[in-house]
């Protein structure tokens, strides 16, 4: 049988396995909830600016709950911390640009 | 000669060289897609007027395909739980259910694009379109590269099992981390194109 392959894998970490998909669960739940809000939040009269802070904030969360408990961010090694805080800065650097750009004469002037 | 750390970790990192690979990998895609966020940015506040997305798209196709997607991040991650509790068949399960949600994606996808075509909507008629097509685009052709390599861990990858199964758990659970990603960009991208 083919599971009888996976000894190296303990039961211990079976167990802790169990916790996981229960937060996994948890988890899919809270997003399929937060895909309600997304949507029902657009039916409101909002203001441009009012609409896109909060579309934000909601997949912001989403995502976060996607990269901690998913991708298992929330208890990772250091070295993935620090590539993705690199990779954070660099990001927040090119979406600032635009903002940057378009306001006339800080750096860039017309 | 065999690829080094692919089950035990290295001692500097504490991580195996897949796993360090992969996050270098998505690293690399949220500057990509970041990029074309930059883009998007600037063409809008440039833009004299902007259509509302849920004026030209359809939200309850794109609701309905965010639903799709989200299911099929939590079926892969119970992939690779599967694995991690010595259950191949239950894996195998798990794994193709996440390859038909990918393919129910694709799916919706294209009848959403024949819609715009047949009405004549092109990446040249507007700015709002282009980076429409743009941005759905490359990021199907990520739902599409991320179910192949599900595939391929789902059937011929699968003999890995037999003779290094952790391994094998290890290049699934890096298979999943793209996944998620794909997910997370489109968490992101459902919003900012289909609703504002």
């Amino acid at each position: 049988m083919m599971s009888d392959h996976a000894a190296d894998i303990t039961s211990d970490h079976a167990v802790d396995i169990d916790k996981h998909v229960r937060i996994y669960i948890t988890v899919f739940v809270a997003l399929m909830v937060l895909t309600v809000v997304t949507v029902a939040i657009s039916y409101l009269d909002l203001s441009t600016p009012i609409a896109v802070t909060v579309a934000l904030i909601v997949a912001l969360v989403k995502g976060s709950l996607v990269a901690c408990y998913f991708m298992h961010l929330i208890s990772e090694k250091k070295l993935i911390y620090a590539v993705l805080a690199l990779t954070a800065a660099f990001f927040v650097a090119l979406l600032a640009l635009p903002v940057v750009t378009h306001s006339n004469g800080f750096w860039i002037a017309e | 000669m065999d690829i080094p750390y692919t089950v035990e970790v290295r001692r500097d990192t504490g991580l195996t060289n897949g796993k360090i690979g992969i996050w270098l990998f998505l690293a690399s895609e949220v500057m990509l897609f970041g990029a074309l966020f930059a883009s998007y940015i600037l063409i809008r506040v440039g833009a004299p007027t902007w259509p509302r997305g849920d004026t030209i798209l359809d939200v309850p196709l794109a609701t309905f395909n965010t639903i799709v997607l989200i299911a099929s991040s939590v079926t892969m991650v119970m992939a690779w739980a599967s694995l991690m509790r010595h259950r191949f068949g239950t894996f195998r399960i798990y794994m193709g259910a996440t390859i038909l949600l990918g393919l129910t994606f694709l799916v919706v996808k294209y009848f959403e694009y024949s819609h715009h075509l047949h009405l004549g909507e092109y990446p040249r008629t507007n700015n709002f379109l282009a980076i429409y097509y743009t941005l759905t685009g490359l990021h199907m052709l990520h739902v599409f590269g991320g179910m192949v390599v599900n595939a391929y861990f789902w059937g011929p990858g699968a003999k890995l099992w037999k003779t290094n199964p952790v391994w094998f758990t290890n290049r699934v659970e890096h298979s999943g981390l793209f996944w998620h990603f794909v997910d997370l960009v489109w968490i992101f991208l459902f919003p900012t194109l289909y609703l504002l």
